[in-house]
C-alpha cells in the first residue's frame, strides 16, 4: 500500500504512514468515520423508502392528468371532487377519457394480534386503461363483487398465504363487517401511512364503505387525446374549472409534488432530512479531531519540514491525503453495515429500503467532500508549527 | 578553494524581542563573512544569541534591522517564498533529532532529499533517492538500521539519521546545533570529518553551534557570542 500510494502521490506517502503508525487510533478513528456513514445512509435510506413509498400508488395508474381537492397534498389526503367536473373536463376536445378514483383505508386482521391497515383504491371497472398495463389482466378478477387484490409486500403478510389466492381458491376475510374476496395479488409495498395496499372495483369499495357517495370521488384521472399537449390541456382545465376548489396538476407533476411534499413538509420527511445533516456534521466533527489532534502531535516534525523548505501546499497535499484515506477506509465498513441495516429495516418495515449505486456513490462523494472540509480547518493548526522554535 | 561570494555575510544586523518596556536586543550590529566552505563553530554562553543568529541565517525568522545576505540572497524585507526556496538550499541538524516517528531511517533521509532543488538528480526516482539515503546512512554506520524506525533507534543513533537527512542533498550551507552531543567521540569525529569533506569537494559551508571541545581544533575558524556581541575566536 505505501508503495502504491507512493506512486501515486510522486512522494512518501506520509498521511499514510501517520495514520498507520498508531493502528489502535487508526482504527477508531476508521470506526468513527464508518458510524457517520451509516448515519448518513439510514437516514438517506428511510427517506429514500418515504418518496418511494410516495410514488408506489401512482405506478398503479396510467394516467396523464390528476383533478383533486385543492387541499389534497397526496393522493391519500384531502377533501373530495365532485364527479361533475369530470364530466365538465370530457367536454373539452382534446380530452379523451376520464374516470374517478375512490382512495380510503381499510383495516385487514392479518391473525389473531395483528392488523394491517391497508390503502384501499377503488375505480371502475370500464376503467381499465387507466390501470398500469401489467396490472390489467389482474383487474379482470374484480368484476365480482366483493374481490379485491391484496398487496403481497403488506406488512406482517405471510408469503405463502400469498401464494396460494387466486380467483378459484380466494381467501375470505371481513373487513369493515363485510366479507372481501381476495382473488389474487399485486405487489406494491408498505408506506409510512399504511401497510399496504387493497384493490377493488368501485362498487365493491361502496359495499365495504357504505357512507361514500360515487359522485364524491378522491381524485378524477384524465386521458388525453393522442398529440395533445398535456401542459396545455391542464392549462385550459384551470381555466375552467374552479380553482378555488380544485387541484388541476399532470399526473407527473402530482407525483412530484407529493414527493416534495412528503420530504419537505411532512414532519417525518424533515426528521429524516436533519437526520442526514446530522450525520453529515458527526462525520465532519470526528475527520476534523482524528487530523487536528494528528498535526497537533506532530508538531515538531511539521516544523522541521518546514525549515527544510517544504511549502504550505505540500502540507496541505499532507493533510488531504489523510482526510481522504480515512474518507475512503471508512465509507465501505459504513456501507457493508448500512446495507445489512437496510435488509434489516426491509425485513421487519415492508419499506422500500435499499442501497442504490447512485446513493452509495453520492454518500462516497459527500464523505470525500466532508473529509476535505474537516482536512482545510484542520490545516489551520499547521500555523502553529514554526521552525524558528526547532532551535 | 577557489574565492568566491560569501555564502554568509551580515552587516549592521541587529535583532531584539518584545516591543516598548519589555523589548530584549539580542544582537548588537553583527558585521561578519563567512567564507564558502569553511566550518565555522559559533560559541557562546546560553542566552548569548547564538540561537537566534542562527535562526536569521537559516531564514527561520524575519530579519529587523541591517543587512543579512545569503547564497547572494538578501534576508531583510525578502518575501516568503524567497525564504522557502533558500531554505531547500540548506541543511539543518537540530540538537533534538526531530526525526518523523512513523518513518523509518531511510524514509526520514528521503524526506531530504524529495525537498531540495539541488538534489534534482534524484527528484522523482525514488529508486535513485532511496540508494542516495541507504548510501549516507551505511556512511554514517546505520547499514543495520535502514528500516528502523526512530522509535527502535538509540538517541545517537537517531540524530545519526538526522545528520544524513540534512546531507543527503548536499547542501550549500549546513547549520548545525550541538550535532555531536549525543554521539561517542569517534562517531562525532566521523560527522565533523565528512562536513569537512563536503566543504572541500562541495563547497558546502558549515556553521556548526558547539561546545563539544573535541571538535574545536577541526574548525577553520570559531566565532564566539556574547551578549548579543561578536567575536573572533574562541572567548571563555
Amino acid at each position: 500500500m505505501t508503495r502504491l500510494l507512493a506512486r501515486l502521490l510522486g512522494r512518501l506517502p506520509i498521511g499514510w504512514l501517520q495514520l498507520t503508525h498508531h493502528k489502535g487510533r487508526f482504527a477508531t478513528a476508521l470506526a468513527g468515520v464508518a458510524f457517520a456513514n451509516v448515519l448518513v445512509f439510514v437516514q438517506l435510506g428511510m427517506m429514500g423508502a418515504l418518496t418511494g413509498s410516495t410514488l408506489q400508488p401512482y405506478g398503479l395508474f396510467d394516467a396523464d392528468i390528476l383533478i383533486s381537492a385543492s387541499d389534497s397534498n397526496s393522493l391519500s389526503e384531502g377533501g373530495n371532487v365532485a364527479r361533475v367536473h369530470m364530466l365538465q373536463a370530457l367536454s373539452l376536445p382534446q380530452v379523451q377519457s376520464g374516470t374517478p378514483v375512490y382512495i380510503s383505508k381499510v383495516d385487514w386482521r392479518i391473525a389473531e394480534n395483528r392488523i394491517a391497515n391497508l390503502q384501499l383504491v377503488g375505480l371502475p371497472m370500464e376503467a381499465i386503461e387507466f390501470i398500469a398495463p401489467a396490472l390489467r389482466p389482474q383487474l379482470l378478477h374484480l368484476s365480482v363483487a366483493d374481490s379485491a387484490l391484496i398487496d403481497r409486500k403488506t406488512r406482517g403478510g405471510n408469503e405463502e398465504f400469498f401464494n396460494t389466492l387466486s380467483p378459484e381458491t380466494p381467501a375470505i376475510f371481513e373487513m369493515n363487517n363485510q366479507e372481501v374476496r381476495l382473488v389474487g395479488t399485486l405487489e406494491m409495498g408498505a408506506g409510512f401511512s399504511a401497510d399496504g395496499n387493497l384493490i377493488m372495483s368501485d362498487q365493491s369499495v361502496f359495499r365495504l364503505s357504505p357512507s361514500r357517495s360515487s359522485s364524491a370521488p378522491d381524485h378524477i384521472l384524465l386521458k388525453v387525446q393522442e398529440g395533445a399537449s398535456i401542459e396545455a390541456t391542464v392549462n385550459v382545465l384551470q381555466q375552467i374549472l374552479p380553482n378555488d376548489t380544485l387541484k388541476v396538476r399532470s399526473f407527473s407533476q402530482a407525483g412530484a409534488d407529493e414527493q416534495s411534499y412528503q420530504t419537505s413538509e411532512r414532519p417525518v420527511g424533515i426528521i429524516f432530512g436533519f437526520g442526514t445533516l446530522v450525520g453529515i456534521m458527526v462525520g465532519i466533527v470526528i475527520v476534523y479531531q482524528v487530523l487536528s489532534t494528528d498535526v497537533a502531535d506532530h508538531l515538531k516534525e511539521y516544523a522541521t519540514f518546514k525549515a527544510m523548505g517544504f511549502n504550505s501546499a505540500f502540507f496541505l497535499s499532507l493533510i488531504f491525503e489523510e482526510a481522504m484515506i480515512l474518507a475512503i477506509f471508512g465509507f465501505f465498513p459504513g456501507m457493508f453495515a448500512a446495507s445489512g441495516i437496510y435488509a434489516l429495516i426491509g425485513m421487519k418495515s415492508g419499506l422500500p429500503v435499499g442501497l442504490t449505486l447512485s446513493r452509495a456513490a453520492m454518500v462516497f462523494f459527500g464523505t470525500l467532500i466532508a473529509c476535505a472540509i474537516s482536512g482545510a480547518v484542520a490545516t489551520r493548526r499547521l500555523a502553529h508549527a514554526d521552525p524558528a522554535d526547532l532551535f | 578553494m577557489t574565492k568566491s561570494f560569501a555564502p554568509i555575510a551580515a552587516n549592521g544586523l541587529n535583532h531584539w524581542f518584545g516591543e516598548g518596556e519589555t523589548r530584549k536586543q539580542a544582537l548588537y550590529d553583527l558585521n561578519f563573512e563567512i567564507e564558502r566552505g569553511s566550518l565555522t563553530i559559533l560559541m557562546g554562553p546560553s542566552g548569548s544569541g547564538k540561537t537566534t543568529l542562527l535562526t536569521l541565517m537559516g531564514c527561520l525568522r524575519e530579519v529587523q534591522r541591517g543587512n543579512l545576505s545569503l547564497l547572494n540572497h538578501e534576508l531583510h524585507g525578502s518575501d516568503e517564498a524567497l525564504k522557502i526556496s533558500l531554505r531547500r538550499r540548506l541543511g539543518f541538524i537540530f540538537q533534538a533529532h526531530n526525526l518523523h516517528e512513523s518513518l523509518t531511517a531511510t524514509q526520514n533521509v528521503l524526506m531530504g532529499l524529495q525537498v531540495h532543488e539541488n538534489g534534482s538528480s534524484h527528484r522523482g526516482d525514488v529508486k535513485q533517492q532511496e540508494k542516495a539515503a541507504r548510501h549516507i546512512l551505511s556512511i554514517l554506520g546505520l547499514e543495520d538500521r535502514l528500516d528502523y524506525l526512530p522509535a527502535k533507534l538509540s538517541g545517537g543513533q537517531k540524530q545519526r539519521v538526522a545528520i544524513a537527512r540534512a546531507l543527503v542533498s548536499t547542501p550549500d550551507i549546513v547549520f548545525a546545533d550541538e550535532p555531536t552531543a549525543a554521539l561517542d567521540k569517534d562517531t562525532g569525529l566521523r560527522v565533523v570529518e565528512l562536513l569537512k569533506e563536503m566543504g572541500r569537494e562541495r563547497g558546502t559551508t558549515t556553521v556548526m553551534v558547539t561546545h563539544d571541545n573535541r571538535i574545536l581544533q577541526m574548525a577553520d575558524r570559531i566565532l564566539t557570542m556574547d551578549e548579543g556581541h561578536l567575536f573572533e575566536g574562541a572567548h571563555t
